[in-house]
């Protein structure tokens, strides 16, 4: 598995935790540069707060139990699944979704190079594979065709369109020098 | 002067035209709809596979914090009629079974619906979910063939009545008889499940009496339909949106009865609901590719000629339908062989009613028959190729007609040169440390079925020169918006950047779902229809008035050019359709096309085929198959779009691999539960899994299947992919592996 869990922070002061939930409570999350409250409740999953409360559905429920990848997306510039990461423990820390990666309409260089090599095709997958693409460069893990293909295989592929998305990597870690 | 012929924007590999929403993440699919008042439902799956619910207690649960309702059999209402089992290809209402739960208290197979909880969260209504209290009295499951197989029979019809059990044609018996050489053997299949990476998916919502449904489906009629049917509400009221469906492969082909308790239960809360289904209720919800084993007898004389084949499948299918995948049919159209026995028996037991999954039946029967003939190749001595062009088909061996295209030896061809098979010619498997490697081949055959009803679509054009054609298609990967557009832009003459199809939704013209590999041809064909009978509208009125500069001429001699109609001798003689538009004061104009039925019987066979050639190795230590390279070639006559074209036939080939070395979900035949409904837990391939895959389009003109020549890509590449990787794991370690999945115990 390739995806990164961000790690627990502690509060520095020793007083007792606050008590929240396990009704509604008020969160806040930074999603693509944008500060949102939602009220969920603390067992809310990170995918659910994205798809229902925010209404930013790319991140797609494949699974809802870690096993697919459709819901990848980046905390702090890595890569996790939403719906194993509690929305909750997101706070304070910058999330990026699929719909967050273009610059106005100019592409991501990832996006451009999906639909130049024809790297999907019913697209469920799509925005998690290209978020894992995305982070796969920054990590480092794109040196040859089969370090891509490992390291993504978290994201599965129903369609199979899989050769076409290690294209994809290849062609954007080839021609772009700054890959994020 | 002569008009030089435009370049045909049909069969250009143009990228893909859903790209931009696709990869932003602002497609919307039928899960990412948001409604005002949105709701949220859950579905609870029983917990055995036979036998009654006792007592149901939703108390728990309508205490539940949000909750707004708990459906059961005991206060759900009752539909009003179960339309029987159709194949979604035929347009109307498509039930996946005709049996619809929670209308009492009995239990047919595990993880039936008996209730529904809808609340104001999705978490909200998955938590309650569970405290819906249900007491059993349960029987003895019969979930697997080996509990059932002295109750085997013979159905007089399977498919919903559309084929026959048994089918026969020359003399069996006599042609076993007096072959010189006979392979008799039996195929194994683990039942599969097609697990879309989007779970099937209603957004149900009530106006004023009128229901619209967001559903994930490959045919939002037969949605519409079926839901209309049994609701007893008429279809005019019913509106069935599908703009982006996140993969099928069958599973979405027919209707289950999601999308109707999704209905049932926006009316009974007053407000939208969502129901979209967990991954694990992926696995009893929508069907599966049924248990099965293929029982052939093939004879041949010395040279490897066939003298008969019979083929036997048995299979297990529910208690409510006579459901077979057709494994039969199209391998008998492969080789030339005078006599054929078909035969489906089926057992019933306590699943759901077994469906399409991609690739249905031809995937299976051609495992079975490319298996054997490998068998026989091995047994004669002779290289599997030519034992295979040795059979080949001149005609149908069915009808006896003439094809109406083939293009298999060049397929073969093709594809032999690029595994280089003259290295399994020359000698013994190549050996590379621990592994060995095998090359293996098959053939590949998927059936054309023609339209039952009228395909219908319509072609605008604006008074700007742009363009939209419209059918109620849906787009689930196929590349279909793409190569509609480039058809209209081919028929109408206009830059294909100018050109745009919209599909998804009812209200626009009809068409079957898009099943059996149909939905180039059919959809393809009568958007072709519209914008013809568009162009022909336009050039009649254009010759017909006198200020338009073709006043007066043959309408046949006028020619469609880059947006203008032009006289083909004087390409300077001529209007674009903009100007003819705006001088009648007219902001647009549109025509309908409507493709088939058939009228009488056509004169050739008509049938898709294909070329498989695989390279694996097998460690002999720890008996571990890594599939190197596929190279299939395919001929699917007029191919729309090379890239998306080659792009499913590529799909498909690595579902052959999956199916054969992956695939398989395991019933425990004691509690008749999948054991392993996960996707962690059924395999399917991942990256890493993925070996070099190769594509060649062999084009070929068939002027009788459809006007545009068009065949299908969407399942050939599944079709005796599975038979390649075993006849080339049998090259590499002399082994014959007659199941699927072949895993590793096999190889050891
Ligand atoms: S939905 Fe998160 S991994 Fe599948
Ligand atoms: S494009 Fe359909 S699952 Fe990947």
């Amino acid at each position: 598995m390739t995806t990164q869990k961000p790690t627990a922070t502690r509060p520095t002061d020793t007083g007792p935790l606050p008590v929240r939930g396990p009704g509604p409570v008020p969160v806040t999350l930074t999603v693509n540069g944008a500060e949102h409250r939602v009220d969920i409740e603390p067992r809310v999953s990170l995918l659910s707060a994205l798809r229902d409360s925010l209404l930013l559905t790319g991140a797609k429920r494949g699974c809802d139990q870690g096993t697919c990848g459709a819901c990848t997306v980046h905390v702090e510039g890595r890569r996790v699944l939403a719906c194993l990461t509690l929305a909750i423990a997101c706070e304070g820390r910058p999330i990026t979704t699929v719909e967050g990666l273009a610059d106005g309409d100019e592409l991501h260089p990832m996006q451009r190079e999906f639909i130049a090599c024809d790297a999907f095709q019913c697209g469920y997958c799509t925005p998690g594979q290209i978020m894992s693409a995305v982070a796969l460069l920054d990590e480092g893990h794109a040196s040859d065709d089969d370090e891509i293909r490992e390291w993504m295989s978290g994201n599965l592929c129903r369609c199979a369109t899989y050769p076409h998305i290690t294209a994809a990597i290849r062609a954007v870690r080839d021609t772009t020098s700054d890959p994020s | 002067m002569t008009a030089t012929a435009p370049t045909p924007v049909i069969g250009r590999p143009l990228p893909r035209v859903d790209g931009r929403p696709k990869t932003t993440g602002t497609a919307r699919y039928s899960a990412d709809v948001s409604l005002p008042g949105l709701t949220h439902a859950v579905l609870v799956g029983a917990a055995i596979a036979r036998g009654r619910i006792t007592a149901i207690d939703a108390a728990d649960a309508l205490d539940a914090p949000g909750v707004l309702a708990v459906l059961t059999h005991e206060n759900l209402p009752r539909v009003t009629a179960q339309p029987p089992l159709l194949p979604s290809l035929a347009g109307g209402p498509s039930p996946g079974q005709t049996f619809c739960p929670m209308q009492d208290d009995r239990i047919h197979y595990a993880g039936q619906h008996i209730a529904v909880v809808v609340a104001d969260t999705y978490e909200r209504a998955l938590y309650a979910a569970r405290l819906v209290h249900v007491r059993y009295r349960e029987e003895d499951p019969v979930a697997v063939l080996d509990q059932g197989r002295d109750q085997a029979y013979v159905p007089e019809k399977i498919f919903g009545g559309l084929l026959p059990g048994r089918s026969a044609r020359g003399d069996v018996e006599a042609g076993l008889e007096r072959a010189e050489v006979r392979v008799e053997a039996t195929y194994t299949f683990a039942p599969n499940h097609q697990n879309p990476l989007e779970t099937s998916s209603t957004t149900a919502m009530w106006e004023g009496g009128r229901l619209f449904l967001h559903d994930a489906t490959q045919g939002p009629a037969a949605t519409q339909h079926t839901v209309s049917v049994m609701l007893g509400i008429p279809h005019a009221d019913i509106r069935v949106y599908s703009h982006y469906v996140g993969g099928s492969f069958g599973a979405k082909a027919s209707t289950w009865d999601h999308p109707l308790l999704a209905a049932l239960a926006a009316r009974h809360v007053g407000r939208p609901v969502r129901l979209a289904l967990t991954r694990e209720q992926m696995f009893t919800s929508c069907g599966h590719r049924e248990e099965q084993e293929h029982r052939i007898a093939l004879g041949a004389d010395r040279d490897g000629r066939l003298t008969a084949l019979r083929h036997h499948k048995l299979s297990l299918t529910s208690h409510f339908d006579d459901w077979a995948e057709t494994s039969l049919e199209a391998p008998a159209q492969v080789y030339a062989c005078p006599a054929h026995e078909g035969v489906y028996r089926l057992v019933r037991g306590n699943t759901m009613t077994p469906t399409f999954m991609r690739c249905p039946g031809e995937g299976s029967g051609m495992f079975a028959l490319e298996s054997a003939l490998d068998e026989l190749a091995t047994r004669l001595d002779i290289d599997p190729l030519e034992l295979r062009l040795r059979n080949h088909a001149d005609r149908d061996p069915a009808s006896g007609k003439p094809w109406s295209s083939h293009g298999l030896r060049e397929c073969y061809e093709r594809g032999a040169e690029r595994i280089g098979w003259d290295r399994r010619v020359a000698g013994r498997p190549e050996r590379e440390g621990p592994w060995t490697i095998g090359l293996g081949m098959a053939s590949a055959v998927y059936p054309i079925v023609p339209p039952s009803n009228p395909q219908r679509a319509r072609a605008r054009i604006y008074a700007d020169g742009s363009a939209v054609a419209q059918a109620a298609t849906a787009e689930f990967g196929t590349g279909a918006a793409t190569a509609m557009a480039q058809v209209l832009a081919d028929a109408l003459g206009l830059p294909v950047e100018r050109c745009r199809f919209e599909g998804g939704d009812t209200d626009l013209p009809n068409v079957a779902s898009t099943v059996g590999s149909t939905g180039a041809a059919m959809v393809g064909s009568a958007v072709h229809l519209a914008a013809v009978a568009l162009r022909d509208q336009l050039i009649g009125r254009a010759v017909a008035d006198e200020r338009s500069p073709l006043h007066g001429a043959d309408p046949g001699a006028v020619v469609p050019v880059d947006g203008r109609m032009a006289l083909r001798d004087d390409p300077g003689t001529g209007e674009s359709y903009a100007e003819l538009l705006t001088r009648h004061f007219q902001p647009d104009a549109e025509a309908y096309g409507s493709f088939g039925p058939p009228q009488g019987e056509p004169p050739a066979a008509m049938i898709t085929l294909g070329a498989h050639f695989v390279e694996v190795a097998v460690d002999g230590e720890l008996g571990r198959v890594r599939v190197r390279r596929m190279a299939g070639a395919f001929a699917p006559g007029r191919v729309l779009n090379a890239r998306t074209a080659k792009g499913q036939l590529m799909s498909g080939m690595l579902w052959g691999m999956s199916q054969a070395l992956l695939e398989a979900t395991h019933m425990d035949a004691a509690t008749g539960r999948w054991a392993n409904p996960s996707l962690g837990d059924y395999l399917i391939p991942v990256h890493a899994d993925t070996p070099e895959v190769t594509v060649d389009l062999i084009e070929t003109a068939d002027h009788v299947v459809n006007p545009l020549g068009v065949k299908g890509v969407g399942e050939i590449g599944q079709s005796g992919t599975a038979a390649a990787i075993a006849n080339a794991i049998h090259h590499a370690t002399g082994r014959r592996i007659r199941k699927l999945p072949m895993t590793v115990e096999d190889t050891l």
